[in-house]
């Protein structure tokens, strides 16, 4: 059985439909990666895994149990943690304290949880009392990132992790993503770096104007014509 | 390149600007209001002795201020709401001790001070149970517009309506009279230094606002519910992201916020009187404080309480006190043009 399961997803926004029908799933350690032009859906995809929008058909299951659309602030007990594209650290909070907050659910000392997110970014720990509004891109993906890992979760979601980074810090995060991943946290991530994250993937998913067009192993992906196509937009 | 050569191109007023809104500028310049304050005075003859005793008493108006701008900053960084009715509140937590104090059998002074026993066990009952009261007109009034994401004039209106029911329920139960916690008992004046007096009541006062405002502070910093709120006011979204209960948060903002509130009004009406109306006009003084020191942040919403009761207190000793209010406006609007963040924008 996969951990995650999305079920012939519909879903959008107000009167605007963005999904026409998404099937994906994530088995326990893998990584995943979803790719696909600009406005295919993808974080909308993201955004319906983690109960922030309901699905109008079609169902999200994780771990067994069907969560189509339910609350976040559940869903992080279930082991699933979200890190968003943009706006996903708690600027005039230090870096510590951000982490104070991403194992917030949790009750007793996150000493340790802690400690391994510094060991997965030394940089982070140079920099603990830091407020995080004042930080580089980078240096804020990766609290954003150590944020997401203190309740040590099942599976790990991705919005976009390289946007907007310079592409040696590119590299560094998803080197990150892969050290994560090889701790046993299964992780999604929805990248528009369609090349770097197919080469790291156990298994992508090319998602073109609101639907999943082709799936399989990462690097078939990037050798698969039809792909080209779809990103082309023909 | 391209900033250099629009700095270079900037108008005088622009580089003005850019140069007095750096922090160590608007400090310069808050020192200069207060110098001006001090001279206009000087050439208009007030003595020294009752300069300084504006000013001790400004120190004091702020910190009964700071105690009602703590509230509408948090529930402002939390709610992204402006709540109008924050000055009544603290009326309602003024009312509440009077109610408090009446009840209880009358006890001796404690010296120096002008009340008895009654307004400390007074204060502990109002600062919980106007908290409470905030959090339950928050169920009742504000989260259906929260559930209905209304527009931010929605929640302005509700607040006034808030503002005006409290009120009413004032006139109602206590009339339009102003009142004291102890009706013609002696508030002696004591001289604390170079001639300036003040009651020991005021002393207190100070005291109280000041320690209450720390424990706040220590709140905020050091505890795990307040770290949650400051998360919260950062950034709610990815609040809800982590995990944090909204509704907790949301809970404390206004146990803090209301209870801060009452303690506020009842120092207020010690100092002054009671008036149903009391709360109401501090409500200006209070946004004033708020967006002086930038909206949405607690430490500087307390420093802009304290300018603006300064400013406000020590005008008085050259124009007519109905107006001196306005000089306080004035400084928050010259600050504003400077440094449109307010005093601590852009950062905690």
């Amino acid at each position: 059985m996969p951990l995650l399961r999305v079920d012939g997803a519909v879903a959008g926004y107000g009167e605007m439909q963005v999904l026409r029908g998404v099937d994906l799933s994530v088995e326990e350690g893998e990584i995943v990666s979803i790719v696909g032009p600009n406005g295919a859906g993808k974080s909308t995809v993201m955004k319906l895994i983690f109960g922030l929008l309901k699905p109008w058909e079609g169902s999200v299951t994780f771990a067994g149990r069907d969560v189509s659309g339910m609350a976040p602030e559940r869903l992080v007990r279930l082991g699933l943690s979200y890190v968003p594209q943009v706006d996903n650290v708690f600027p005039n909070l230090s870096v510590e304290e951000n982490l104070d907050m991403g194992g917030y659910i949790r009750s007793g000392s996150l000493a340790e949880q802690k400690e391994r997110v510094y060991e997965l970014f030394p940089r982070l720990a140079e920099r603990r009392k830091q407020r995080a509004g004042k930080m580089s891109g980078g240096e804020r993906q990766m609290v954003a990132m150590g944020r997401a890992l203190m309740l040590d979760p099942r599976l790990l979601l991705l919005d976009e992790p390289s946007a907007g980074l310079a592409p040696l810090l590119v590299d560094m995060i998803f080197d990150k993503i892969i050290e994560v991943n090889g701790t046993g946290v299964a992780v999604l991530m929805v990248e528009q770096n369609a090349k770097k994250s197919l080469a790291l993937a156990h298994r992508g998913y090319v998602l073109a104007t609101g639907q999943n067009q082709v799936d399989g192993p990462g690097r078939d992906l990037l050798e698969n014509p039809e792909v080209a196509r779809l990103y082309l937009g023909g | 390149m391209l900033q250099r050569s629009a700095a270079a191109a900037e108008r005088p007023f622009e580089r003005f600007r850019r140069v007095a809104s750096g922090k160590a500028g608007m400090l310069l310049a808050l020192a200069l209001v207060l110098l001006a304050i001090i001279v206009t005075a000087a050439l208009k003859g007030v003595p020294a002795t009752q300069l300084l005793s504006l000013f001790v008493r400004g120190v004091l108006l702020g910190g009964m201020l700071a105690l009602g701008a703590v509230g509408v900053t948090l529930v402002y960084a939390v709610l992204k709401m402006a709540n109008f009715a924050h000055g009544d509140t603290m009326t309602l937590g003024a009312y509440l001790g009077l109610v408090v104090v009446t009840l209880l059998p009358k006890g001796a002074p404690i010296a120096p001070f002008s009340f008895g026993y009654e307004f400390i066990v007074a204060l502990l009952v109002v600062i919980p149970a106007v908290g409470l009261i905030a959090f339950g007109l928050d169920q009742l009034a504000f989260r259906p517009l929260r559930a209905r994401r209304s527009q931010s004039v929605m929640f302005a209106m509700a607040a006034l309506g808030l503002a005006f029911g409290i009120r009413s329920l004032v006139y109602i139960f206590w009339g339009a009279d102003f009142t004291f916690f102890y009706t013609g008992r002696a508030r002696p004046a004591v001289e604390l230094f170079a001639g300036v007096r003040v009651r020991p009541d005021q002393l207190f006062i100070l005291g109280l606002a000041v320690a209450l405002i720390a424990g706040v502070y220590l709140l905020l910093e050091r505890t795990k519910i307040g770290k949650a709120m400051r998360a919260t006011a950062d950034n709610s979204d990815l609040a809800r992201i982590s995990g944090i209960d909204t509704k907790r948060v949301i809970l404390w903002t206004w146990l803090i916020g209301g209870g801060l509130a009452g303690a506020g009004g009842m120092l207020y009406g010690l100092d002054v009187q009671l008036r149903p109306e009391m709360g109401w006009w501090l409500l200006l003084p209070l946004f004033a404080s708020v967006i002086l020191g930038s909206l949405g942040n607690a430490y500087g919403a307390l420093a802009g309480a304290f300018v603006i009761g300064i400013v406000w207190q020590m005008s008085g000793a050259f124009i007519n006190p109905v107006y001196s209010q306005g000089i306080a406006f004035l400084v928050m609007i010259v600050v504003l043009l400077v440094r449109p963040e307010g005093l601590f924008g852009g950062r905690r």
